[in-house]
């Protein structure tokens, strides 16, 4: 962390005087900023149009990871290591545990709900931007005096000296704002137990009492190409085993199909024959193999 | 280059985050682009404060991450609660005020 503050106070040094007689950064600064500011506009652009939530999350951790760099350059080197600790840390990290909590999610379907919702949201958007940048741009004086004289005692002396000197109440209300979240989350979560406790002997009989597969499900196929979680086993009569592969390969449609991996040609053949002629006819219910089933309900069970 | 490059940065970023929050219906990702928007506003005070020779600006940026730490902690809870009743994240199925 020293050698990061003094990073910050390094590039503080000469970026600070130059920028206070021309009002200029260091043309270092300036080819940091083209390097960074376009990776951070493509990522936050990857958080609009990602279409999976664990995609956009990341992008936002490239966010963030820019920011503290783009703060560390602009003499804040407290604040870019808070940045990394505490958005990149902790809150990011926070983020993709309820996304394990929450799972892979299909709700983000591209169906619109409100007819030209995007078209709007899209204008207003670009309404904005142009709003915000022209303003800026308007703005005429940026005469800038830089933090040299703020951070001779180093960065983070000088914040804190704010900190505890102009801001010491807002700082106790904001311990108060923390200690109050922390208990709204574990009220938010807290789950009252309204009804009997489900074990594992519950489990078990309601399992036999509606007759569904006790046994284990079948083991996915070994082949001689393939040994891998996402080929289905062949039953006794050659049919292909859908049970044997996890449902969430199936869901995402990571599965592969026997006569992909199979050497013997007339095995595989006669294994899609046979699954065809299933899918086909739509073959007896529970005779030989499972029927193959293609629509996943979310009732089957969860391997 | 001057400072108001980090400005119009600043606008761009919180420009993505708002059309984030309205075109995107899982409510996680309208989280992050709401997050999106703070960090942002932290860009345009980290860079005031370095215009007016204020370590203010760093301050009130400070502060805005502690509050910003607070909410995404109420808020993904209030995610998984909605979670757990509804199975889903999205808030269009969110309509539990609908009569």
């Amino acid at each position: 962390m020293s050698a990061l503050l003094s990073l910050g106070g390094v590039a503080a040094g000469p970026v600070g005087t130059a920028l206070a007689d021309t009002g200029r950064t260091s043309s270092a600064e300036a080819v940091l900023f083209w390097v960074i500011g376009p990776v951070m506009v493509l990522a936050a652009l990857g958080l609009l149009f990602a279409r999976r939530t664990v995609y956009a999350a990341m992008s936002v951790v490239v966010v963030m990871i820019c920011l503290a760099v783009l703060y560390v350059a602009q003499e804040a080197p407290f604040l870019g290591v808070v940045q990394v600790v505490v958005y990149t840390g902790a809150v990011m990290m926070l983020f993709l545990f309820v996304l394990m909590l929450v799972g892979v999610d299909p709700s983000d379907s591209l169906t619109e709900t409100i007819k030209g919702q995007r078209w709007i949201s899209a204008l207003l958007g670009i309404g904005l931007g142009v709003v915000l940048v022209s303003v800026v741009l308007n703005a005429g004086d940026f005469a800038s005096r830089g933090l040299e004289a703020a951070n001779t005692e180093t960065n983070p002396v000088g914040v804190a000296q704010v900190i505890f000197g102009d801001f010491v109440f807002d700082l106790q209300v904001v311990g108060i704002l923390l200690v109050t979240a922390a208990l709204g989350a574990l009220v938010l979560t807290h789950r009252e137990r309204i009804t009997r406790r489900i074990g594992q002997r519950e489990r078990s009989e309601a399992r036999i009492l509606a007759g569904e597969t006790l046994t284990p499900l079948p083991a996915p196929g070994v082949y001689a190409r393939s040994n891998a979680m996402d080929v289905p086993a062949l039953g006794p009569d050659g049919r292909p085993l859908d049970a044997s592969v996890s449902r969430v390969l199936r869901v995402r449609g990571q599965e592969r199909a026997v006569e992909e991996v199979h050497l013997d040609a007339t095995a595989a053949g006669a294994a899609r024959h046979l699954r065809d002629a299933d899918e086909g006819l739509g073959g007896p219910e529970g005779v030989g193999s499972t029927p193959p089933q293609r629509s996943i309900t979310g009732e089957e069970q969860v391997r | 280059m001057t400072l108001a490059n980090y400005l119009v940065l600043a606008s761009i970023l919180f420009t993505i985050g708002a059309t984030t929050v309205l075109v995107r219906r899982n409510a996680i990702i309208v989280f992050l682009g709401i997050e999106l928007m703070l960090n942002s506003a932290n860009l345009a005070f980290v860079t005031f404060a370095r215009m007016h020779g204020d370590l203010t600006g760093q301050v009130v940026a400070f502060f805005v991450m502690v509050v910003a730490a607070a909410e995404v902690v109420v808020g993904l809870a209030i995610i998984v609660a909605i979670y757990r009743t509804r199975r889903s994240a999205s808030v269009d199925d969110v309509n539990l005020l609908k009569s």
